[in-house]
């Protein structure tokens, strides 16, 4: 049976399953189907056992239910989890277990949700198919010869497989939106700010963001509810109010005005996802929304900004790894060479390729032409959204070009896989809000996602579109 | 050819980052096809554009980026030190980094 957050809390309040028994069936589902696909790298059944047993007394004393009460979730493995190990998918945290949580987690805790685990992804959050991952590569649960796609491709997995109700997952350049869009889930980053990132282990800090996956929208904004919101120990979160999704998303969408930008629909899309996504966006058009299309000039060199941008923060970020205060040592007699030595046989080919290159990017001589563009052109693609804003109320782009590739087929070719990323890497240069919801299957199989874009800080307006959109049949178009 | 084996290499020594004949070759060759596809920037006229050094504005920090100065103990340097490779409480310990 598939579980929703709703249907959780009525399960319990009406006294069906208790909590504890909750928890031990998706245990119980993680114990069959994991092996096989690799969602999860470390399961916390004594923190999910405390938990229950405090929601179950809860229902015994017939005292109020917390919002996601007894929801079983899990969590992205770059994101800290007193008590239980948190690898980032990396050797160098192959034994690491963070004395704090993350505010993020400790929200949906209190909020009465279940830690059932930790989910596998690219090593440090550094890929699109989760092939990086030091602990072996997640499948698909849609079709097993395929990625999740990446970074956060084990919550993907985990969510779409009912391995989990609910997940977090972190994105940096489409590493929530993708894999959701690869294993046919809504998936969605809030705007940088809007989620405190305290505990989220760093990869690149002027664009990662922590941000929900579930199995409908109103779950997704259920999520979003709890984690968003101003926290002291992230100068970056935002005093901007959290409004109610919940009453929010199921406002009509009619007369709202969707931009198609033209840039995202030229050569490189797959045949097979245009006709889906075009078939998607007839669905705003029959709910009553006006279509518009707008250009997005600056859209074609995101990807080579967000690369400078994003590998240059990385290289000073996973600076702090070098066997003295955490995570793996190689021992050496001198503290250089210990560094060298540790780094080298710590981190797996695609983080040190990173590392070079943004230590490149930032080094004596190349700053100016390669770091400082790559700012300025990040300019110039946030202008591009403000312009757009003022135009439309949303923008509706696919979320990636193609849907879930094969295991292996792309892992020779580092460019080329980023490239696929260039319908998510605007948003996450702008810092604006995106979700990925899905918008049918090529030959029934694979999914396809598709993106909705907002202004800053206007989440409730494109959960209110793909809440719009989800109860209209957009995942069966 | 964007990027050399010396570049590399110097900037590996900069990473403090060991990597093997293999890996220098490879990188070199991949970073240079990332390069030459990032040169794609030279296209546009960027003179009189600010960079974004921030992504909130200033409306949306407000408030946010300063706080009173307080003394909240933490207490987790016992879990921390217990965690780390070679700890000698309350010390990490490394090794010698000054000759006599």
């Amino acid at each position: 049976m598939s579980w929703t957050i709703g249907g959780v809390r009525e399960a319990l309040a009406a006294k069906k399953i208790s909590a504890r028994e909750l928890a031990g069936d998706f245990y119980k589902r993680i114990e069959e189907r994991n092996p096989e696909l690799n969602a999860f790298l470390a399961l916390s059944p004594e923190r999910a056992r405390r938990q229950t047993d405090r929601i179950d007394a809860l229902v015994a004393e017939g005292r109020p239910l917390p919002p996601l009460a007894g929801v079983p979730v899990a969590i992205k493995d770059v994101i800290s989890t007193r008590g239980t190990t948190t690898t980032c998918g990396s050797k160098i945290l192959e034994n690491y277990i963070p004395p704090f949580d993350a505010t993020a987690v400790e929200r949906l805790e209190a909020a009465g949700a279940v830690i059932l685990g930790k989910t596998n992804c690219d090593e440090f959050a550094m890929g699109s198919s989760n092939e990086n991952s030091a602990y072996g590569p997640v499948k698909n649960p849609n079709a097993t010869d395929r990625v999740p796609g990446g970074s956060s491709g084990g919550s993907a997995a985990a969510v779409a497989a009912g391995l989990a109700v609910a997940a977090l997952g972190t994105d940096t350049g489409g590493s929530i939106r993708q894999p959701g869009s690869f294993c046919g889930i809504p998936a969605m980053m809030g705007s940088y700010g809007r989620v405190s990132r305290y505990g989220l282990i760093a990869f690149a800090s002027s664009l990662d963001r922590i941000g929900p996956f579930a199995t409908n929208i109103k779950d997704v904004a259920a999520i979003l509810q709890v984690i968003a919101g101003r926290d002291p120990h992230d100068s970056t979160s935002t005093t901007a109010p959290v409004p109610n999704y919940q009453t929010e998303i199921v406002k009509p969408v009619k007369g709202l005005r969707l931009g198609i930008p033209k840039e995202y629909f030229a050569e490189g899309m797959d045949a097979a996802v245009r006709k889906k996504i075009e078939a998607g966006i007839e669905i705003y058009k029959r709910l009553g929304c006006e279509l518009v299309e707008i250009r997005m000039p600056h859209t074609d060199y995101a990807i080579a900004a967000y690369y400078i941008i994003a590998t240059a923060e990385a290289s000073s970020n996973l600076a702090r790894y070098d066997g003295v205060r955490y995570g793996l040592r190689i021992e050496d007699d001198s503290l250089l060479a210990m560094y060298r030595k540790t780094r080298g046989a710590g981190f797996g080919p695609e983080v040190k390729r990173r590392i070079v290159l943004g230590t490149y990017v930032l080094s004596a001589g190349y700053y100016d032409a390669y770091y400082l563009k790559g700012q300025k052109v990040r300019s110039l693609i946030a202008q591009d959204f403000r312009d757009a804003f003022n135009k439309v109320e949303a923008i509706l782009t696919p979320t990636s070009p193609v849907t879930a590739f094969r295991l292996g087929e792309r892992t020779a070719d580092p460019l080329q896989m980023y490239l696929a990323d260039i319908y998510t890497v605007t948003g996450s240069l702008a810092g604006v809000p995106g979700i990925s919801v899905p918008c049918g299957k090529v030959d029934g199989e694979l999914p396809v996602g598709l993106q909705i874009f907002g202004p800053a800080f206007c989440e409730a307006r494109i959960l209110q579109l793909a809440h719009a959109f989800e109860q209209a049949g957009g995942s069966t178009v | 050819m964007k990027i050399s084996r010396e570049d590399v290499l110097r900037v590996a020594e900069l990473a403090y980052l060991d990597l093997s004949e293999a890996e220098l070759e490879s990188y070199r060759k991949q970073i240079d096809e990332i390069l030459e596809y990032i040169g794609k920037l030279d296209e546009l006229e960027t003179a009189n554009v600010e960079p974004m050094a921030q992504v909130l504005s200033d409306d949306q920090t407000a408030d946010a980026t300063l706080r009173e100065d307080l003394v909240v103990p933490s207490g987790v340097a016992e879990d921390v030190l217990k965690h780390a490779p070679d700890p000698e409480p309350p010390y990490f310990r490394v090794p010698k980094v000054i000759e006599r």
